[in-house]
């Protein structure tokens, strides 16, 4: 029972400064949609390449987003102190990452449900499976970005290496992961370097759900793998803080 | 029974060795301070104290070895710089700490009223000045009635008045009955202990009253006492 309140106390805590924070609001939920309007801008004589590509980009902004956002924050409790001080109370470690998780959880959420629907029904981007779906595999991504974002603060020092980590950890992801160039394409050496990473999973599952009129058990297994990949992140999140050094 | 007892303390960071077999006893119900240059070992032996810093040899607080679950919500922590959210409310650092603390809410008003913060609960903790901001950090501290305050340097860059103002309120809380380790680098500070312990190069050079150690030293103020034990043993 405390832990639960602690869990919810510390993901209320962390909506908390982010809803004092309104410009990083704002640009959590505009910024994804605006480059969205963008991308169908520029392909605006050409809607069968917009169609390849956004729905790629609907699991891939709020992913990187996510990431850069989470690991700065966690950074932060780290390097600010207070992360000492709640390893010196009560509260478990698995209390403040379910807490961080959570919190960065419901705006993830929030962002992939407005960039989908401005995608969908403005940008006219073709659905062929249930639109629900899409935004499934959205949130989902999203989780991911939070998940390797607290994982990844815990190698971090300063904000400055934390930024660096999206170069190094996450553009080897976009690269590979089908977004330019279809898996079965790849080298071998890539493509079996591809199955191992969380990304290309859920960008299957997005590109999957444009073009099947029903989801099919490969999109379920997509969403699977990517759900083991969030728990097992979180996981080692929490290995990663330490109550005494 | 002691408030702290070490025993052959010994703590390492990083293969080199802080803190070198420390033995020192703290009273229940006293102000005691810990008295030190910068980089003396006064933080790490507060951190070992509080349960985040990894030891060797004996250190019993409260009676349970340090670091002990059940020590957590018996021990106020204040680091040296104020560890609140500066994104928060004051009231916000302080509802968030209850919870964490499972003190219920009310406890939140007294401590706030405790560090005499009532007409800033609103205002974000970035837009205090730095007394204040310790204060709030004294307040988190004060959650949950603890039977023992460990405070780092919780004076550092306050005003006279202000600093005084908090040396009233720790005696306040010593005659309350709590313990209070406070360490300082100021050596006026430590007239305003009971207790002392000096500590330099990660070796304690006196743990026992004030009085005591001005006797021995044939000394008038703590400062003196302080080089004329650094001199030689008397």
């Amino acid at each position: 029972m405390y832990h639960l309140r602690a869990t919810g106390a510390t993901a209320y805590r962390i909506v908390q400064q982010l809803l004092h924070d309104k410009r990083t609001i704002v640009l959590m939920f505009l910024a994804p949609t605006i480059l969205m309007a963008l991308l169908a801008w520029v392909f605006s004589n050409n809607a069968r390449i917009f169609n390849s590509i956004a729905p790629a980009l609907l699991g891939v902004f709020p992913f990187v987003i996510m990431f850069l956002i989470t690991s700065i924050t966690t950074l932060r409790e780290r390097t600010g102190g207070t992360l000492e001080r709640l390893m010196a109370m009560r509260i478990s470690k698995v209390d403040i990452i379910v807490g961080y998780a959570l919190a960065f959880g419901i705006f993830g959420i929030i962002q992939s449900v407005i960039t989908s629907s401005v995608a969908i029904y403005w940008l006219n981007m073709d659905v062929a499976g249930p639109q629900w779906f899409v935004v499934v595999v959205a949130i989902a991504d999203t989780l991911l970005g939070v998940a390797l974002g607290l994982l990844a603060s815990a190698f971090a020092r300063t904000e400055f290496q934390a930024v660096q980590f999206m170069p190094a950890f996450i553009f080897p992801q976009l690269i590979v992961c089908g977004l330019f160039v279809p898996l079965a394409q790849l080298p071998d050496a890539l493509n079996a370097a591809a199955y191992w990473l969380p990304l290309t999973y859920a960008v299957d599952a997005l590109n999957g759900v444009v073009t099947n009129a029903n989801i099919t058990s490969n999109m379920w297994r997509d969403i699977w793998v990517v759900c083991c990949f969030i728990v097992a992140a979180l996981a080692c999140a929490s290995l990663t803080l330490r109550r005494r050094s | 029974m002691n408030a702290i007892k070490a025993q052959k303390l010994i703590v390492q960071k990083a293969k080199s060795e802080i803190l070198h077999s420390l033995d020192m006893t703290v009273q229940p119900g006293t102000i005691t301070g810990l008295i030190g240059p910068s980089g003396s070992g006064k933080t790490t032996l507060m951190r070992a104290i509080v349960g985040v810093q990894k030891y060797k040899g004996e250190l019993l607080v409260l009676g349970s070895p340090a670091g002990s679950i059940s020590l957590r919500p018996r021990i106020g922590y204040v680091t040296q710089s104020p560890a609140v959210y500066d994104d928060l409310t004051v009231k916000q650092n302080i509802h968030y700490f209850a919870h964490v603390a499972g003190v219920p809410r009310s406890e939140a008003d007294v401590v706030v009223t405790a560090v005499q913060l009532e007409d800033r609960q609103d205002q974000l903790v970035r837009s205090l000045s730095g007394g204040q901001r310790a204060r709030v950090s004294l307040a988190v501290a004060l959650l949950g009635n603890p039977d023992m305050l460990v405070l780092d340097e919780p004076t550092v860059g306050l005003d006279p008045i202000l600093r005084n103002e908090l040396w009233d309120q720790f005696a306040e809380l010593a005659r309350q009955g709590k313990t209070l380790l406070i360490s300082s680098h100021v050596m006026d500070e430590a007239e305003r202990c009971s207790e002392l312990a000096l500590i330099r190069d990660g070796r304690l050079l006196w743990s026992d009253s004030r009085q005591k150690l001005l006797e021995k030293t044939k000394t008038g103020s703590v400062g003196d006492a302080f080089i004329a034990m650094i001199r030689g043993p008397v």
